[in-house]
């Protein structure tokens, strides 16, 4: 589905992502864990372009993203994204939130738009908060909209940018709850987090990164029951 | 004792501002009735708020197209191609027009256009419009700018992420939230403007301020025309800050919901 060659990236002359090569299958979920400044965020966001690699190329379902000439606008359609901060638009309603995208891009009518957004906001419990404004609303409930505000746009793949690390501990179990429950429709995923039970239950291949590498990567069981990079074993007895 | 003496000076003010020999009422009627000369301060009403109003339009399409230009410009940093040498061209342009105008004072500008660009063409309400619209889209430019990049890039980025081009995001995504923080500003543009226009005097335009100047010049007495002027531009300023206010509180309501 995704395949990356050779990544490298650079912020000015710090090396952030050194020479990555990785490809993730249809229905795969990796979790991505690592310290910070590890180049995680980094690489999640060098999949849909946010960040602009400095060497290598990415491809998804054989589009070369970064291939001069490619729309790279089509290609994020395919490709929902959370971020760790939500980035709800606090001028629109819940409802505009979900339906701006579809709509402004002709992939669907408004009407057809208001039905599925709120399908998708009955499935994450939250269809009363349709006509509220983002301000309104709690930060778990925020990352639940934010979570169905990608999954509008019927994407392909998700990539979530550490998506409960902004959240109060009480929250962090409601939004975990409906990615896991993405996950288990087989919707193919890379998350960054620092959530290790959530990597555990809902992964299917964790990377270790440190230092702009991927230095360890495994199923989930095996790589938290045993790992063997020191770094990455380093890392777990701080974390667990 | 005192009450007579603050008495004698509000009489003495009174005489030394409108003379002696004639009362109040008398010298009012005067300065704006007889003659019809009213119509110097209405007819000039008309000019200051066609410059200004066609000054400010021509000032925020200026205004927007800089800022836009001026932040996206930041947001390429060294990528190569055709489209970023071009944006960077237009950029450094919008620079130079930014410093010189920003670096020079209005009035002589003003002259600039009349006497040198329009030349032979002796339009002043043209020459005064574009004046002061370049004027004020310098000033514009940057309180765009401005409300831009005050917007959080995580709602750039979720915008694209959700595969809505640059300039769709722009439109519906960040300048809606950026007009917030630009309009009180922006307001405060507008008044400067407003007042500003007074400085066409110079090419001979017959606004408020020329009005003014005219029924001096007929009547020999400054005291009502130039007091009118300046309450003029009062009760304008007055209704433009109270329509900006109310306006701001409108587009207020939505967040805070």
């Amino acid at each position: 589905m995704i395949d990356v060659k050779n990544l490298t990236k650079y912020f000015g002359d710090h090396l952030v992502l050194d020479n990555i090569s990785e490809h993730i299958s249809p229905g795969e979920k990796v979790v991505i864990i690592g310290p910070s400044g590890s180049g995680k965020s980094t690489f999640l966001r060098c999949l849909n372009l946010l960040e602009t690699p400095t060497e290598g190329t990415i491809t998804f379902d054989g589009t070369t993203l970064t291939d001069p000439g490619v729309d790279i606008n089509k290609v994020r359609r395919q490709m929902g994204m959370v971020f760790q901060h939500f980035n709800l638009f606090p001028h629109l309603t819940v409802m505009k939130n979900l339906t701006l995208a579809p709509v402004k891009l002709k992939l669907m009518t408004k009407d057809e738009a208001s039905e599925e957004a709120l399908r998708l906001l009955e499935r994450v419990g939250l269809r009363d908060k349709a006509d509220s404004y983002p301000g309104k609303l709690s930060g778990g409930q925020k990352q639940r909209i934010a979570i169905v505000r990608a999954m509008a746009m019927k994407p392909k793949m998700m990539l979530f940018d550490e998506p409960t690390s902004a959240l109060d501990p009480e929250m962090v179990g409601e939004v975990l709850e409906v990615m896991k429950e993405l996950a288990h429709e087989g919707m193919t995923m890379a998350v960054v987090t620092h959530e290790m039970g959530f990597a555990r239950e809902a992964g299917t291949r964790v990377l270790f990164m440190d230092e702009g590498k991927i230095l360890e990567q495994n199923e989930p069981h095996a790589f938290f029951d045993n790992p063997q990079n020191p770094r990455a074993q380093e890392f777990l007895s701080k974390v667990l | 004792m005192l009450y007579l003496s603050i008495g004698d000076w509000f009489a003495g003010v009174k005489d030394w501002i409108v003379g002696t020999s004639q009362s109040f009422a008398e010298n009012f009627k005067f300065a704006f009735i007889d003659g019809d000369r009213w119509q110097y301060m209405v007819g000039g009403l008309k000019n200051t708020l066609i410059v200004t109003v066609f000054a400010l339009l021509l000032g925020v399409a200026l205004g927007v197209i800089v800022a836009v230009v001026r932040s996206t410009a930041d947001t390429i940093g060294k990528k190569r191609g055709f489209g970023n040498f071009l944006l960077r061209f237009f950029n450094r342009v919008c620079k130079i027009y930014l410093t010189v105008i920003r670096g020079t004072p209005v009035a002589i500008q003003l002259l600039i256009m009349y006497f040198i660009i329009f030349g032979s063409s002796r339009n002043t309400m043209l020459a005064a419009i574009l004046s002061f619209g370049i004027n004020s889209g310098a000033y514009v430019a940057e309180i765009v700018r401005g409300g831009i990049m005050g917007v959080d890039p995580g709602q750039t980025e979720a915008g694209r992420s959700l595969g809505l081009g640059y300039i769709s995001t722009m439109q519906h995504i960040v300048v809606p939230q950026a007009i917030k923080s630009i309009l009180p500003a922006l307001g405060n543009e507008l008044i400067t403007l407003l007042k500003e226009t007074s400085v066409c005097t110079f090419i001979g335009l017959t606004d408020i301020t020329k009005g003014a100047t005219i029924i001096q010049g007929r009547t020999f007495q400054a005291f009502f025309p130039l007091l009118g002027a300046a309450a003029m531009y009062l009760v304008m300023v007055m209704v433009l800050s109270w329509l900006l206010g109310k306006f701001e509180r409108r587009l207020r309501k939505s967040d805070r919901r």
